[in-house]
């Protein structure tokens, strides 16, 4: 027997090891409606990032006629991502890629600054769950009247009605959630009607089924059990924390001990210690994932602020400053208690870290977004045979070249290469041959694969020669160049 | 034995299990994941009852859908050919010469030759077309039955010296073993051969003399030039470029044994609207004339 053992236990702890539960049953959650500066936050945000969702499709962008009219537009076929005045090829995904790290950087700046403002206002899971949340409430009524109505057990046809009434709101929002997300990859007015005309896409139909599915039943049942036990994100933040971020805490240092309103002016009255938390409990009946704040940090808050709303109510009512609950950490309440001045430091080496980093990738990507050319070339020389001797002494070269046009309309370019002075070019299908340069047209946002024969009129003496090929848009006198090689017998 | 079930530092419960005084702490999982596990299990067994899953003694268990890779390449293949079919049949309507001018019809050309060609041509020839001894290059602009896109056409469709009336005929014959020319003339010929593509021959020989040996026996098919004559497949020699091989010894040989390298007939293994992409594929290359 180890001597931990005999430690006194701190509550009251099961009969024997067979009745310790290995599993947990869920926990019912019926977070009751606030007011407050954080719910307005809260709503605020919701109908406009649902707003966005919902409706951006519909945004109209005329780019001409050779492209859609869709602001945001993934075309899968096409292999062409339209974003406003943004159009990205598919070998342009690295742009996807600096996004996602200046959303990883901004997760680490925000968590750094005020912990999980992602998890508490802007994540879809808790956006969409805060939804259904005031749907219910809307329809079955507030906390105390949902939870007598589970406790009766009574099934009557007004309860029947209800339920009914929720699953199907719950289910029209889940509906539109998929059927938002499709119209991003086809003209959404267009789908639209397809859709209702049952002529759309099977695919579409599946994606619509599939997110009406994952949108019910995360916002609608798993909610809080997504954040406890899905998501790697809380595990991440924890890890990234530290003691100057600010985080949703109560400052025990002015809730403790904790008794009701009266006895605490009777204390304050003989001056003795009285804490302003009356534990009425408000801040756990609105929290939306049923954790109690005054035990401290935890994985369970997503620090959504509702508490913060729901506590400086009842501070209100009972006369007391508010505050009870808010944006601050550990340490200060730590210095509270010693009597130092808390401190709020958000400029410190993290942050200076992260938003610089930000600033960086930031800068980087609309540099190259805005230096980005319209046209482009590449060059692959032939493998097999790197070189033909020719009848008259000549030594030709192929090279398949691929140029690229990704301007909205259609462009002729002149193809040269340089490096070689007496070197001819052939382009296979061109009426044109054996000259300096060759002039060709590329359809408006395409590309266009040629073969290239080039030609020098003798052997050189180095058995690879650096060559460029540059493509001139012959009306802007735009550039574009890749370099490759010439190869040869050689001297020898 | 009952054991203390509370860890004193966290007060949370232990499952009992304790190893040199560590206990496990005993945080439950949601129930939900166990269902999901129950759920694993009834996917699984469906799964197996669905599709191919128990390797059997000979066999497999085949599944109730009858799903098989195999079909699914057959489906996709299908997919392709209907896909491909448009451009094909696009390309079997346009005349040989007009293919390499619309661009869309030549990338699809070039693309369906260079596959067509690696099933077919590239054992001879090599996968880019770059031939070794006894089978041409066909990249360069040195033709034996000409580069035009119909000579191509002619020369794929019916071969060369097999056993098809229309292909091409034409020998380099032995002159040396039916005793045409002796031995002493066959490297005074091969030296002047040599010389034929400014090339300086080792060794004294009277050139002259190969010259009048050349116009006798050679000049025939070879020109009086040497620059050769694509009806009968006989090379230039002017170029310093070989089938063969151009030094004075494989000349001799040549000249002494004869040359006369087969090409299949082509006709009945591929339609003649693969022929007819392999034509432009290969005059693509860099050759075509
Ligand atoms: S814990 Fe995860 S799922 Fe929950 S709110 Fe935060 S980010 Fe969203
Ligand atoms: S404890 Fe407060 S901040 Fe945290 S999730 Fe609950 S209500 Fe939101």
């Amino acid at each position: 027997m180890s001597t931990a053992e005999s430690a006194e236990p701190k509550a009251v702890s099961p009969a024997s090891v067979d009745d310790a539960p290995l599993y947990e049953a869920r926990k019912d959650i019926f977070p009751q409606a606030v007011r407050g500066r954080f719910r307005t936050i809260k709503w605020t945000i919701l109908i406009v990032t649902l707003g966005i969702y919902y409706f951006l499709p519909f945004v109209r962008w005329d780019r001409g006629v050779h492209a859609p009219d869709q602001a945001v537009l993934i075309d899968l076929p096409g292999r062409r991502f339209y974003f406003f005045f943004i159009e990205l090829w598919p070998q342009e995904l690295y742009y996807v890629t600096g996004l996602l790290v200046l959303a990883a950087l901004a997760l680490f700046l925000t968590n750094a600054v005020a912990g999980r403002m992602w998890c508490g206002y802007l994540c879809p899971q808790t956006v969409w769950t805060d939804l259904f949340y005031a749907v219910e409430r809307l329809v079955e009524g507030d906390r105390r009247e949902q939870m007598r109505k589970a406790a009766s057990g009574e099934w009557n046809l007004e309860r029947v009605a209800e339920k009914i009434l929720k699953h199907s709101l719950w289910l029209m929002i889940a509906w539109w959630t998929g059927g938002a997300w499709v119209l991003y990859f086809a003209d959404a007015p267009t789908l639209v009607y397809d859709l209702l005309t049952f002529n759309g896409p099977f695919v579409a139909y599946v994606w619509i089924g599939i997110l009406t599915v994952t949108t019910y039943s995360l916002a609608g049942f798993m909610r809080e059990q997504v954040c406890l036990y899905m998501c790697p994100w809380p595990r991440i933040q924890a890890a990234l924390t530290d003691e100057h971020a600010l985080n949703v805490t109560y400052r025990y240092d002015r809730g403790e001990p904790r008794m009701s309103a009266k006895k605490a002016d009777a204390a304050r009255a003989r001056a003795e210690p009285a804490g302003d938390c009356v534990d009425c409990f408000q801040c756990v009946n609105v929290c939306p994932t049923g954790v109690d704040i005054r035990d401290g940090s935890q994985l369970g808050c997503i620090q959504c602020g509702l508490c913060i709303d729901a506590c400086d109510n009842v501070m209100a009512k009972i006369g007391r400053p508010s505050g009870l609950i808010g944006y601050d950490t550990d340490e200060n309440v730590k210095r509270r208690i010693a009597r130092e001045e808390p401190v709020v430091r958000i400029i410190r080496p993290r942050t200076v870290l992260y938003a610089g980093l930000i600033v960086g990738v930031g800068a980087l990507m609309t540099a190259t977004l805005a230096t980005r050319t319209t046209l482009g070339v590449s060059a692959l020389h032939d493998r097999n045979p790197v070189f033909v001797k020719l009848a008259d002494g000549g030594v030709r070269n192929a090279y398949t070249v691929r140029l690229t046009n990704k301007a909205l309309e259609a462009r002729p370019f002149r193809l040269e290469v340089l490096g070689l002075p007496d070197a001819t070019l052939d382009v296979v299908g061109e009426p044109h041959r054996a000259e300096q340069s060759a002039v060709l047209e590329v359809e408006s946002d395409q590309t266009r694969e040629l073969r290239v024969l080039v030609t020098n009129p003798r052997a050189l003496d180095n058995p690879s020669t650096p060559v460029r090929f540059r493509l001139t848009d012959i009306t802007t006198g735009v550039t574009a160049q890749t370099g490759d090689f010439f190869k040869g017998p050689g001297s020898n | 034995m009952a054991v203390e079930k509370l860890d004193s530092v966290t007060g949370t419960a232990t499952t009992g299990h304790e190893w040199d005084g560590i206990r496990e702490l005993n945080t439950p999982l949601p129930r939900w994941w166990l269902w999901l596990f129950y759920m694993c299990i009834v996917w699984g067994i469906g799964y197996v009852i669905a599709y191919p899953a128990w390797p059997m003694v000979s066999s497999y268990t085949k599944g109730v859908l009858g799903y098989a890779s195999r079909d699914q390449i057959e489906v996709d293949l299908a997919a392709l050919r209907n896909q491909r079919s448009g451009l094909v049949s696009q390309i079997e309507a346009t005349p040989l010469a007009d293919i390499e001018k619309n661009p869309q019809l030549l990338t699809a050309t070039l693309q369906i030759g260079k596959q067509a060609f690696g099933t077919n041509c590239s054992p001879c020839h090599g996968t880019g077309g770059a031939g070794s001894v006894g089978f041409p290059n066909l990249n360069d602009d040195q033709w034996l039955w000409g580069g035009t896109l119909d000579q191509i056409q002619q020369t794929i469709t019916h071969g060369i010296r097999n056993e098809s009336p229309d292909s091409r005929q034409g020998n380099m014959l032995a002159f040396g073993k039916d005793g045409t020319l002796s031995k002493t003339d066959i490297p005074i010929v091969a030296a002047y051969v040599v010389s034929l593509s400014g090339r300086k021959p080792e060794g004294a020989h009277d050139l002259a003399k190969g010259k009048q040996i050349f116009a006798e026996n050679c000049a025939v098919c070879h020109g009086d030039d040497g620059k050769g004559n694509p009806e009968l497949g006989a090379p230039n020699l002017t170029s310093g470029l070989y089938l063969y091989g151009g030094d004075q010894k494989t000349i001799e040989e040549t000249i002494t044994n004869g040359r006369g390298g087969v090409m299949p007939v082509w006709t009945g293994r591929l339609d003649p609207t693969t022929i007819k992409i392999l034509t432009v594929y290969v005059h693509s290359l860099g050759g075509g004339k």
